[in-house]
């Protein structure tokens, strides 16, 4: 189906072209706007679905459809998209997902003024991530990277009028920014390294053997590889995005957007951005030179080993097959082989892979520590995701793309799944969030609550029915085999133990125990919409059901049913990947479909040690809440009586905000501050004082002038004159005056005579 | 290929126009306007039409007319373009219409129409002359047709007569509709420019005496083969005791002053914030779109290929200089409380990346063709980066020039929540500030990378600093866009009116040229890449 491969655009396209049409729309199109969203949103669901179809039957294919994009020089700057299993099984959750929330935001937006604009920057930001998904060239990737940046700054500031959320926006796409920065340095290096950015292409894409090979061999200024380099800035761009430390700050703020819009960036979109960069360069994170090649040619070790199987296709269709990165995971143990060449353990993992790996790891824990002690019921969510994305970042580390990928996967279904049962909670509880002021709801919300129940059960890793232990127990494994440390699988364990924790406590607080609403005045300053309007619409649809006002009620169908199709998903889809059957793994790994289970001890070991910490943090939650839970809405958690001053810490996130806000943000705004006094007094000052010279020069000049060369001449002037004056005194034509001269004359010349002869 | 003298016929028209403007009673404001427009069209015609016909696989000179004008002194009458001249043609002739279209009706014009509340302390600093629409198109025209001669003259002498002959234009423009500081920005700007150009006017005579030529292309075949520097050698060795190196430093360091100051270089910046603040909405977006670029056209076309040699010896200097513009001025910009003044440390910025790529391609490298892609991908980066910024400052400027004429004032804090009231408006600015910040699928992206691609692996630690740059870009514009349009609507923002069609239809082009350019670069690199390549190939040594 080459048509397929040619036409992969029409993927992103079909969204953008819905974001385009409803952009141009005026506001009263509301219906118009968001048909034309789920419209091409379901056509792209199955344009993938064909893809995915396509790759089926040749896992290992990278279908390439690269085209000439400008002339540069004697050369052509190419883009191209590419179809391989790990673009696949993206593109369908991405629609998948994307069209369920979608739907969902029907309902949940229902009484929103922007109705329109909000389908128009949904639909630009599923096609930002799907151009993202399918993109064969980095600085393609690079460039659908940042309109998913965009898009989500369009999207968590929609209620533009909260400052709160005005201000969450311009965090989230400035932090994720610094994190594009490195990145686009590392681009940079790799496209002067490796001379091109198509990451397949024939056997000359910068993933492709002779580019790796090439980029290996040669060192930095301070001793560490190119590749290792490159692949380190390229992280940078993962950490920003998928929310890790030390970049982690924006994610929970994001929470300020409307509901759909975090369920579109935790699972579907924004998060899962960088998680797959990591996948997709995976062959350059995982690249390192063997430690004892010296010769000019030095053999290259991608992970385990990457071969060319098969050559280049047609002009415009170059299918290549490279056998991509990782084995299956029961195969994993196979690494020691490679060992045996150079016996160290250490030298088996790339410097890259371990950066990924210790970053996952100190996330995984970080982020679920923070979330015990948050009392918004999206912000225990956010700092979930952040955690969870943590554990991709260990399965990609330590296991390979099939671990991290799988992961994501089902991480996005169940995600989804609570965000939008969150969101159905919010709108059934009149926007309220703070999750003290709720519970009991799972009378008056049963098909919201069965299916977060789901959902937290898939993402507290429940034993067996859940997906969400399924792939995390993976991630588990693959770091428990993992050479250099054991320590990312104990962070891990305790993360994982956590997890189960706290989701157990927001369980408890939202569905469980007695309705702690009553007697509190509603939040108005979280009303995330023009209070004014959102109210009037609440108040009468609340009226004309006849309840009270204040009660919690469940959603319309638009919201549950979407609920429970992704609820369904968090469950079935663990069918692909137990250990059992890992078809999940061989088909990303690139082999054929057949399968030969392989359970070894290990592998039931590290399962049921992640079940026993699953089980054990649900129970110790339950435990700890059903008897000690507060009453009302005012009472301390009990976990704060317990350790005030350790709660208090997790509560203000380790205060890792006021620490930036003390430091690099200080220290930008004292740069700034620098410049602007460096302009406004050193060189202004300077420029001030060239023309001050200039003028006192003049000054000089024209004291100079008037007072040496005018007055001189003047006073030249004024001195011939009486001169003149007094010479002309001699001759004023009176004869009596010349007589009496000439007779004063005689008389002097009379006295010298006389005085002479004596 | 033409008979006809399209490059005479192009500087002409807007003079004529000028001139025919100029003759009428100032009553006639319309007949003004639509003239001027007019004579716009026709000279944007005469542009499209040398875009037209200009052959892209070629980067020689075309359109070539050449008489002599001082023969004893070797000045000619000499006139062509080649890519790189006819993109800076081409924003001439767009922008220009632009910042007239732009100035449509004076403030006191508003205010007394529309009966809008603006800020008395303005109104009462404003001019008499306001009013005179004549004059004030008579003098844009005569602008343009300085730029258009700057752009396309190959003569040194008959060069610097349009090069100069801009400053009077805008000298006035500035001066006599201008803001409240308007005196004092228009000498600043008019004294600091005329100091650059009289070092560079001495520099250029230096060049002269040793050569015995003005012509540009003559004189880069002379300063590619290497013949300049042994001329300096032989003529002037031993002028006040000064080896031939150091004074051909001297000069080089003269004409450097002068295009420094023009673009302008950090630290001879500062008459650039003022008088964009100063200026009237269209004249800003004149001096921003295509003013500034004559000074990044002056590096490229006089010191890049007549001082190869100095600009290698200088190197490091210049990147630093090149890194200071971009990061500083992105700094200062944060620290603005002006929206004007903000735009226009933007606009430093912006030429900073310029800067950065014109620096980096002189560096040293040897013949090995990678080195010539990385250039050619520098310079390329660097037109483009010209075209597209004197599309998106423009646009900003013209946006802001709005809001001021709304609201009576500019300041950051002076507003909030206007997305409300004005969202169409909010939309096409913020589209327009996202191309400024350099988003993906708009146009800024494309020359940004070229620049970075060419520079990275030229300079890596300059593109490393300067990356600095994009993310305080990042956080000035988007506090603009969370101050001025976001949160709650303050009170006296409930009356600020939306776009009116002839204002969206005004700036519609821009907005265009900015998406069509951001995915289809093609459409620009095609016509220069050639021309790029040629100048790549004569900076080998």
């Amino acid at each position: 189906m080459p048509w397929l491969i040619q036409n992969l655009w029409l993927i992103p396209a079909l969204p953008l072209l819905a974001a385009g049409l409803s952009a141009l729309m005026k506001r009263p199109s509301r219906a118009a706007s968001a048909s034309l969203a789920i419209g091409s949103m379901a056509l792209a669901f199955f344009l993938s679905c064909a893809a995915f179809v396509k790759t089926l039957a040749d896992p290992a294919a990278h279908f390439t459809h690269n085209f000439d994009w400008f002339v540069l020089g004697e050369t052509t700057f190419r883009l191209g998209w590419v179809l391989d299993p790990l673009t696949a099984a993206m593109l369908v959750m991405i629609t998948f997902v994307g069209l369920l929330i979608f739907i969902f935001s029907v309902g949940y937006m229902a009484h929103d003024d922007n109705f329109t604009r909000f389908f128009c920057f949904l639909s630009l930001f599923a096609a930002a991530m799907l151009g993202l998904v399918i993109a064969n060239n980095l600085l393609l990737l690079f460039m659908c990277w940042e309109l998913v940046g965009l898009a989500s700054y369009l999207l968590i500031g929609f209620w533009y009028q909260k400052p709160s959320a005005a201000a969450a926006a311009k965090k989230a796409f400035i932090t994720t920014r610094i994190g594009d920065v490195f990145f686009f340095l590392g681009i940079l290096w790799l496209s002067s390294e490796a001379g091109t950015l198509l990451f397949y292409d024939g056997g000359a894409g910068c993933l492709e053997q002779s580019a790796l090979a090439k980029l290996v061999v040669q060192s930095t200024w301070i001793g560490m590889g190119v590749s290792t380099a490159i692949a380190l800035l390229i992280f940078c761009g993962a950490i920003g995005k998928s929310g890790q430390v030390p970049l982690h700050v924006w994610l929970p703020d994001a929470m300020e957007g409307p509901t759909p819009v975090s369920a579109l960036i935790h699972a579907a979109t924004m998060v899962a951005a960088g998680v797959f960069l990591v996948a997709r360069v995976y062959p350059l994170m995982a690249v390192m030179p063997e430690a004892n090649a010296q010769g000019p040619m030095p053999k290259v070790q991608v992970a385990m080993a990457t071969q060319i199987e098969g050559g280049a296709g047609t002009e415009t269709n170059r299918v290549v097959k490279v056998a991509t990165n990782v084995p299956p995971l029961p195969e994993g143990e196979g690494r020691g082989e490679g060992e045996g060449t150079h016996g160290k353990h250490l030298a088996s993992v790339s410097t890259a892979l371990q950066a990924v790996t210790w970053i996952g790891a100190i996330t995984a824990l970080f982020a679920a520590l923070i979330a015990v002690a948050q009392t918004d019921i999206k912000r225990i969510l956010a700092y979930s995701t952040v955690s969870q994305l943590g554990f991709m970042f260990i399965g990609l580390g330590t296991g390979g793309v099939a671990v991290g990928i799988f992961h994501l996967l089902t991480h996005a279904f169940f995600k989804a799944l609570l965000f939008l049962g969150s969101g159905s909670v919010i709108h059934g509880c009149h926007e309220e969030q703070d999750i003290r002021r709720m519970g009991g709801l799972r009378k008056l919300m049963p098909v919201t609550f069965a299916t977060y129940a789901i959902g937290m059960l898939a993402l507290a890793g429940f034993p067996l029915l859940f997906s969400g232990f399924w792939s995390k127990d993976e991630i588990l494994h693959a770091a428990w085999l993992w050479q250099p440390s054991k320590w990312p699988f104990l962070l891990g364990l305790c993360g994982a133990f956590l997890t189960a924790f706290y989701m157990t406590r927001q369980m408890w607080f939202v569905f469980f125990g007695t309705n702690r609403s009553a007697g509190v005045p509603a939040r108005s300053n979280s009303e995330p919409m023009d209070a004014s309007d959102l109210q009037d619409t609440h108040g009468t649809s609340h009226a004309s059901a006849g309840g009270d006002a204040r009660t919690p009620h469940e959603s319309p169908p638009v919201m549950t049913v979407p609920l429970g199709i992704l609820a369904a998903c968090a469950v079935f889809l663990s069918v692909f990947g137990t250990p059992a059957w890992p078809w999940f793994h061989s088909y990303l790994s690139g082999h054929a479909p057949h399968i030969a289970p392989s359970i070894e001890v290990g592998t039931l070991l590290v399962m049921l040690v992640s079940a026993i910490i699953s089980v054990g943090g649900i129970w110790l939650g339950w435990n700890f809440y059903s008897r000690r839970g507060p009453k009302t809405a005012e009472e301390p958690d009990p976990l704060e009586k317990l350790q005030p001053d350790v709660f208090a810490t997790l509560r203000g996130k380790f205060f890792i905000d006021e620490l930036y806000q003390m430091s690099v943000i200080a220290w930008n705004a004292a740069c700034a501050r620098a410049s602007r006094w460096l302009d406004d007094v050193v060189w202004d000052g300077a420029v001030r004082a060239v023309s001050l010279v200039a003028l006192g020069l003049s000054w000089v000049n024209r004291l100079i002038d008037e007072f040496v060369v005018n007055l001189g001449f003047d006073q030249g002037c004024g001195g011939l004159r009486l001169g003149a004056r007094l010479l002309s005194l001699w001759q004023n034509g009176q004869v009596q005056r010349y007589l009496r001269f000439i007779a004063l004359g005689l008389v002097l010349l009379g006295v010298i005579f006389i005085w002479g002869c004596k | 290929m033409n008979s006809l003298p399209l490059l005479t016929l192009l500087t002409l028209t807007p003079l004529v126009g000028a001139a025919v403007i100029a003759g009428l009673d100032p009553k006639h404001r319309s007949l003004a306007r639509g003239l001027g427009l007019f004579f716009n069209l026709l000279a944007f015609s005469l542009a499209a039409t040398l875009w037209a016909n200009f052959n892209v696989a070629s980067g020689e000179l075309q359109f070539v007319e050449r008489h002599d004008w001082i023969p004893s002194v070797g000045v000619q009458y000499f006139l062509g373009v080649d890519g790189m001249g006819l993109l800076m043609v081409l924003l001439t002739a767009l922008i220009v219409p632009f910042g007239l279209l732009a100035s449509g009706r004076s403030r006191r014009e508003e205010a007394q129409t529309s009966g809008t509340k603006i800020d008395q302390s303005l109104l009462t600093s404003a001019p008499t002359e306001q009013l005179n629409a004549p004059a004030f198109v008579s003098l844009l025209l005569f602008l343009q047709a300085g730029l258009f001669g700057a752009f396309t003259a190959l003569n040194f002498i008959h060069w610097f007569v349009f090069y100069e002959l801009t400053l009077v234009p805008a000298y006035f423009l500035i001066k006599l509709w201008g803001g409240s500081q308007r005196s004092s920005a228009a000498n600043q700007f008019f004294i600091y420019t005329m100091v650059g150009s009289v070092t560079l006017l001495l520099s250029m005579l230096a060049v002269y005496l040793v050569t015995g030529s003005f012509d540009l292309i003559a004189l880069a075949e002379k300063g590619r083969t290497g013949e300049l520097a042994s001329l300096f050698n032989v003529r002037i060795a031993g002028w006040y005791g000064l080896s031939p190196r150091t004074l051909a430093l001297v000069i080089f360091f003269g004409a450097f002053l002068g295009f420094a100051v023009k673009v302008p270089v950090w630290p001879f910046h500062t008459w650039l914030p003022a008088t964009y603040a100063e200026a009237p909405t269209g004249v800003s977006m004149v001096l921003t779109g295509v003013m500034s670029k004559m000074g990044v056209y002056g590096f490229l076309r006089i010191l890049l290929p007549i001082f190869p040699n100095e600009m290698q010896i200088m190197l490091t200097p210049l990147l630093w200089l090149a890194v200071a513009t971009i990061v500083f001025s992105a700094w200062a910009a944060m620290m603005q409380r002006d929206l004007k003044r903000i735009v226009a440390y933007s606009s430093i910025n912006h030429l900073g990346y310029c800067l950065l790529g014109v620096f980096a391609v002189a560096s040293f490298t040897g013949s090995d063709p990678k080195w010539t892609t990385e250039k050619t991908a520098a310079l390329n980066g660097v037109l483009l980066q010209m075209f597209n910024h004197g599309i998106t400052a423009a646009a900003l400027f013209y946006f802001v020039g709005l809001i001021e004429q709304r609201a009576g004032r500019r300041g950051l804090g002076d507003f909030g929540g206007l997305r409300k009231v004005a969202p169409v408006f909010c939309g096409l600015m913020g589209i327009a500030m996202f191309a400024s910040l350099g988003l993906p699928g708009l146009n800024g992206f494309i020359g940004e990378f070229l620049i970075f691609k060419g520079v990275f692996p030229l300079a890596k630690w300059a593109a490393a600093f300067s990356v600095i740059g994009l993310l305080v870009t990042a956080i000035f514009l988007l506090t603009i866009l969370q101050r001025v349009w976001s949160g709650p609507l303050a009170e006296q923002g409930k009356a600020f009116p939306d776009l009116t069609m002839k204002e969206r239809l005004i700036v519609l082009p821009a907005i265009a040229l900015m998406f069509v350019l951001g995915v289809w670069p093609q459409l620009i690199l095609g016509a220069i890449n050639n021309t790029v390549l040629q100048m790549v190939e004569g900076l080998k040594l």
